[in-house]
């Protein structure tokens, strides 16, 4: 059994890290939220996919006008993270200033509500213009960076068999890590950065050292979701194919991955983010064997949500969380 | 104040009118001119919006073509036939709910439809307490006509035939002997899926994994990493095309090459949009023939053009067919009753008396549960993006 595991593990990593990336980075979303306002911001998910049906719908009109085969893909695919990513950030701003705002003195349940259906609204919104557009919601982007790559594992150890993956997990990965090195800096080595740090701390007493609280606020939406966006975009060219559902059941992992790497910690969503995938893609790999084929890949997020459960019940600050003394 | 109130008043009746005028317009659809007697109205239930709307819309517009052509002889025979499409957005709620409107118009007397077994199997609980017959153009889940309602009719091939069809031809044609299946979990994959895998263990052939995948995810990763360290001949999906789409293409990614296979769930123009060029060396079967073979077949492709500007999906001629069928049990109920309006029961009855019914694709006559006996199974390959697949072999009970 042991054996068996071994042989497929190097191919396990390489997909689970791929996976993992953009759990990490749309985790990043939600903690950073968290952590400045307390409110757990429902709608990243689905800006998310905002970012990864904008991103299709440039692709497509760039391979429609000939753009695309004109200039190197690397090139084209740039361009469309930083429009995509501009669009989604100013995105995210509009609906703090709409939805969160006007709330953000009444309970946290209502914020919470509020961001519930904000993405209910954006998933039908989506839906409505691909139908109108296309016919059908199901969008299939130009395929990019499909060149293939072996890593020969199995000339390390036979024990070990060669991990296949294409181009574009590679710039996934790299990508993802740029976004998040830059964030990093962003945030603890900047004046804008302090400030956000201050503002998480303590909402009050940072307005009263003349910080402006709204735009730290409003700033914070716009790198959240300039980063999801461009995740999104990154998502499509990865996979392929997106519908306007995706932003759900990813946005609910990543909101996961950031509770397990402790909520309002970035460190920690990047961690808990790259471990969910990990573990959700060796458990897919890997249960059949593991149970003697009584549970099968489907359980896979069972078994990622129940090491979740495990972690909160003796770590409830999360893995990498402080915790937190109630302010008084 | 009081004229400002009778403008209201005015205004909202008038809007009120305007909404009764446009449900009337939505409802009979074709409702054309005068003609004369009573109202015979026709339901069709299957998905118009979201993912399936395709394949559900063609379906309602090859039974539009088929009732607008016996319009003439129902009018003969004093009645006026009218088509009610409903929309059951492939959601069985929706769709209990649809039966439930149909079972209470009484001048309802039949449905074509659904395009989903798991819409189906509900909802025709639903027509049985009313006795509204149904005829199915696409179901092929085993319990569909396995209670053994009287209304149930369905014109194409079960679940319990086409897997074995795929095994055989799998086994015997391609010659695999390692087989991995991959199914989805909803009552269609899981069915056809197990019915691939016991034929092909009792065809001799080794089942080196059963794996599930969740409808709705997009990285399948996991699942295939294990096809590629068991190193199977073959690679069997029981799902639909947007599952099996993704997972196709994932798997040419990481240079899984050999043949793939899946149902008829796997036959939309969908899959080939999806997967693009990864789609080589997959074989499908469908149970739903390629009407461009024969002459019929080609004669209701252009007519079905010329009348809706739309080429014709796998399923048009099935909604045509099934119409027809359906039809032809009511004018048999019509006669049977002395020209007078008969009851559902009659109708249903009559229906399933259908022995040898000549349709454009398929030839129908019903057993005892409601199965066609002259049913088919095709089985197409895609050796190049295109849909639809070059047709490979027919097989036949």
């Amino acid at each position: 059994m042991l054996a068996e595991i071994l042989q497929t593990l190097p191919q396990v990593l390489v997909d689970g890290l791929a996976l993992g990336a953009i759990y990490a980075v749309i985790a990043l979303g939600y903690t950073m939220v968290y952590g400045i306002l307390e409110l757990i911001n429902f709608a990243h998910g689905e800006i998310f996919m905002t970012g990864a049906f904008i991103g299709v719908a440039m692709l497509i009109l760039m391979t429609g006008m000939g753009w695309l085969a004109a200039m190197p893909a690397i090139l084209a695919l740039i361009l469309v993270l930083v429009v995509t990513s501009i669009l989604t950030g100013f995105m995210g701003v509009g609906i703090e200033r709409m939805a969160y705002r006007p709330l953000r003195n009444s309970p946290k349940l209502i914020t919470l509500i509020s961001a519930i259906g904000v993405s209910f609204l954006l998933q039908d919104l989506v839906r409505f213009i691909t139908e109108y557009k296309r016919g059908n919601y199901i969008l299939t982007g130009p395929s990019m960076f499909n060149e293939q790559f072996a890593i020969k594992f199995s000339s390390i150890s036979s024990s070990f068999s060669d991990a296949f993956f294409k181009t574009s997990t590679i710039i996934l990965i790299i990508s993802v890590v740029l976004m998040m090195i830059g964030l990093d800096f962003f945030v603890n080595k900047t004046k804008w950065g302090m400030a956000m740090r201050a503002v998480a701390q303590d909402r009050e007493t940072a307005s009263l050292m003349s910080i402006n609280v709204n735009k730290v606020i409003s700033l914070t939406f716009f790198i959240g979701s300039a980063l999801g966006g461009a995740t999104g975009v990154l998502f499509a060219v990865q996979y392929g194919t997106i519908d306007p559902y995706i932003g759900f059941i990813l946005g609910l992992k990543a909101f996961t991955a950031a509770v397990l790497g402790g909520i309002g910690n970035i460190r920690g969503a990047m961690a808990g983010g790259i471990m969910l995938g990990l573990l959700e893609m060796f458990a897919a790999a890997n249960l059949q064997l593991l149970t003697g084929g009584i549970f099968g890949a489907e359980y896979k997020d069972v078994f990622a949500f129940a090491i979740l459960i495990i972690v909160l019940i003796f770590k409830p600050e999360g893995l990498f969380g402080k915790a937190v003394t109630e302010k008084v | 104040m009081g004229i400002k109130k009778g403008l209201k008043v005015l205004v909202a009746s008038a809007l009120s009118l305007g909404l009764l005028a446009g449900c009337n317009a939505s409802g009979g659809s074709g409702g054309s001119g005068g003609g004369s007697g009573k109202v015979i109205k026709i339901a069709t239930q299957t998905p118009l919006s979201g993912g399936s709307a395709t394949l559900g819309e063609s379906i309602k517009l090859g039974a539009q073509l088929a009732l607008e052509e016996n319009k003439k002889k129902f009018e003969d025979l004093g009645y006026k036939l009218q088509l009610q499409p409903y929309d059951d957005q492939a959601d069985p709620k929706k769709g209990v709910a649809n039966a439930q409107l149909i079972g209470s118009d009484k001048s309802i007397l039949g449905v074509v439809g659904h395009l989903n077994s798991g819409v189906s199997i509900p909802s025709s609980e639903v027509y049985e307490k009313y006795n509204v017959p149904m005829v199915s153009p696409a179901n092929t889940a085993t319990e569909v006509t396995d209670r053994g309602l009287k209304t149930v009719n369905r014109i194409v091939a079960r679940d319990d035939f086409q897997g074995p069809a795929g095994a055989d031809f799998a086994i015997n044609k391609l010659g695999a002997k390692k087989i991995f299946v991959i199914q989805d979990k909803t009552a269609y994959g899981t069915g056809l899926a197990d019915a691939f895998k016991k034929a092909a263990e009792d065809a001799g052939a080794e089942i080196l994994g059963y794996e599930g995948i969740t409808v709705g995810e997009k990285d399948f990763n996991g699942v295939l990493t294990q096809v590629l360290s068991k190193k199977p001949d073959l690679v069997f999906f029981g799902g639909l095309y947007t599952e099996g789409g993704q997972l196709i293409r994932q798997a040419r990614d990481k240079g899984i090459k050999i043949p793939f296979m899946g149902g008829d769930g796997m036959d939309s123009s969908t899959l080939v949009e999806i997967a693009g060029d990864a789609v080589e060396n997959v074989y499908y079967t469908s149970v739903a023939a390629d009407a461009s073979k024969t002459d019929e077949g080609k004669d209701f492709s252009s007519k079905y053009k010329e009348k809706f500007n739309k080429n014709v999906e796998s399923y048009s001629a099935y909604g045509y067919d099934s119409m027809s069928v359906l039809l032809k049990g009511l004018e048999a109920a019509i006669e049977g009753n002395d020209g007078d309006l008969p009851s559902r029961e009659k109708v249903a009855e009559e229906i399933r008396k259908i022995q040898e019914f000549q349709g454009v694709v398929t030839k129908v006559g019903f057993d005892d549960k409601g199965d066609n006996k002259f049913a088919k199974v095709y089985i197409y390959k895609f050796s190049e993006a295109k849909y639809p697949g070059v047709q490979e072999g027919e097989i036949s009970k």
